[in-house]
């Protein structure tokens, strides 16, 4: 079922920029650089002013990364794209280019601190850099265009641009190359080996190269997908508390409500429990879960857990609530970890679709059979 | 560590004829997939292709082929039930956070 050709919006042929909705531009307002926090000063150029930045981020950015972490103003967080300055720069000074999300720019600057140059900050429409690679809003013709609209080669003496390797997907080197005259060196991964990559005269090291994918790496999203858990996790909530409701009244039981609540909240914890196994300690045990596909490690953690539930915690009242937890709980770990293939480092297009195209029945029919178990188990 | 996924998926394909030794797609590649034997390109480490097309799209003899795309089942989830534009922005599951850097 991989072999046959699927149309993806990411997915580009090949040669064609990779454009995920070219129907909707996205429109951002982007601000004044010159009331933003960040901005020190401005520096005069043969091409106009340029905005010097601070290389300390301060405690609007950070609080700003912190509610971006967490999901809120995220899709709005954005600097405008332009020429900046840090340090004193010259018209021999490197160029450094990336994207317009504040989360990237703010990791770059602040490893630029003693350092003179130039950052071309690209309309990524708000999206760092390797996602928008990957999506063609980082690449050929955008880089072109602001080398174009900033008057870079009136700025800058040299003809070459230090791009972030991640942003390759994206851009073609030699393509820029014939259009702008432009030469691409595509620097390190991490933006901390920035500075010993400039002193070794634009060289990365191979491990400068590699894309880490460590715990905190791991664990770095976690926030934001338990964010979004808060509204499923609620409407399963509300419908335990409506079933709870329905089976006391019917058995004429209905006693006082805060019992209702309590029970119904004991009912969410499991449950809650296995959402966080799926997405933080699936994420956190990424390497040393037995098999590959993703789905399948959360299913295996997801049935730990389950075993763990319903044999030292709270053993079920019957084969019908037993079923129900081994049906449910596994399911929703194996779906979340199925999730996290979109925040790895290595997974292919290719590979999640076949991973999906076994995976995701299951996960459909376990659940669905688990939820009925979970519903009779309240009326028999 | 290096994280490998499921074997034998992916769609990348080398046309060594028309490789000319430039050693770019060992450069862009962020998951070390290709080697250099006697100044020409192999793909010695497949199974860690991500299929992010870095290789393909810098090659200046295009001499590599390779499926572009984000290995994330939740966008792939939104396309298959005609879900469009949630993935557009940062709010799909390619919100690599992490690894963007700069």
């Amino acid at each position: 079922m991989n072999n046959e050709p699927i149309k993806l919006p990411m997915a580009a042929d090949q040669g064609e920029e990779a454009v995920c909705c070219p129907e909707e531009p996205l429109l951002l307002s982007y601000g004044d650089p010159a009331e933003a926090n960040w901005v020190t000063g401005q520096l005069e150029t043969t091409a106009g002013s340029v905005y010097r930045i601070a290389t300390n981020p301060d405690r609007h950015d950070l609080i700003g990364s912190f509610k971006a972490r967490w999901g809120f103003g995220r899709m709005n967080y954005t600097i405008p794209p332009a020429l900046y300055a840090v340090g004193k720069p010259d018209n021999t000074s490197p160029v450094l280019v990336s994207a317009n999300y504040k989360l990237s720019f703010d990791h770059l600057r602040r490893e630029l601190t003693g350092l003179n140059l130039w950052i071309l900050v690209l309309d990524t429409k708000g999206i760092n850099v390797w996602c928008a690679a990957g999506k063609g809003s980082f690449g050929t013709a955008e880089l072109l265009r602001m080398i174009d609209a900033t008057r870079l080669v009136e700025v800058v003496s040299h003809r070459t641009l230090i791009l972030p390797q991640l942003a390759a997907p994206g851009v073609s080197a030699h393509t820029v190359r014939k259009e702008s005259g432009f030469r691409v060196v595509y620097g390190p991964v991490r933006a901390a080996d920035i500075p010993a990559f400039l002193s070794a005269g634009n060289k990365a090291e191979p491990a400068m190269r590699r894309t880490q994918f460590n715990l905190p790496d791991r664990l770095v999203l976690a926030p934001v997908e338990l964010t979004g858990m808060i509204v499923p996790l609620s409407i399963f909530g509300a419908a335990l508390f409506l079933l709870n409701l329905a089976a006391l009244v019917i058995k004429g039981s209905l006693v006082s409500f805060s019992l209702l609540i309590s029970q119904t909240l004991s009912e969410l914890a499991p449950f809650f429990i296995a959402m966080l196994v799926g997405i933080i300690l699936v994420p956190a045990l990424l390497p040393y879960i037995p098999g590959r596909p993703l789905a399948w490690k959360g299913w295996v953690l997801g049935m730990l857990w389950t075993f763990i539930y319903t044999t030292f915690i709270s053993v079920p009242a019957g084969w019908l609530h037993t079923a129900t937890f081994y049906l449910t709980l596994p399911a929703i770990t194996a779906f979340l970890g199925m999730n996290f293939t979109g925040s790895t480092t290595y997974t292919s297009l290719s590979g999640v679709i076949k991973e999906m195209g076994y995976a995701l029945p299951v996960i459909i029919f376990s659940a669905g059979l688990g939820l009925v178990a979970l519903v009779a188990g309240y009326f028999v | 560590m290096k994280f490998r996924y499921l074997k034998n998926v992916v769609t990348l394909a080398l046309d060594q004829d028309k490789c000319n030794g430039c050693g770019m797609c060992l450069e862009v590649c962020p998951q070390q997939v290709f080697k250099l034997n006697n100044k020409v390109s192999t793909i010695s480490d497949r199974d860690a292709c991500m299929e992010c097309s870095a290789c393909a799209r810098n090659c200046p003899r295009q001499a590599i082929y390779v499926r572009q795309g984000v290995g994330c089942a939740y966008a792939v989830l939104m396309d298959k039930l005609n879900i469009r534009g949630k993935c557009c922005g940062d709010a799909c599951g390619c919100s690599l956070d992490n690894i963007p850097d700069y």
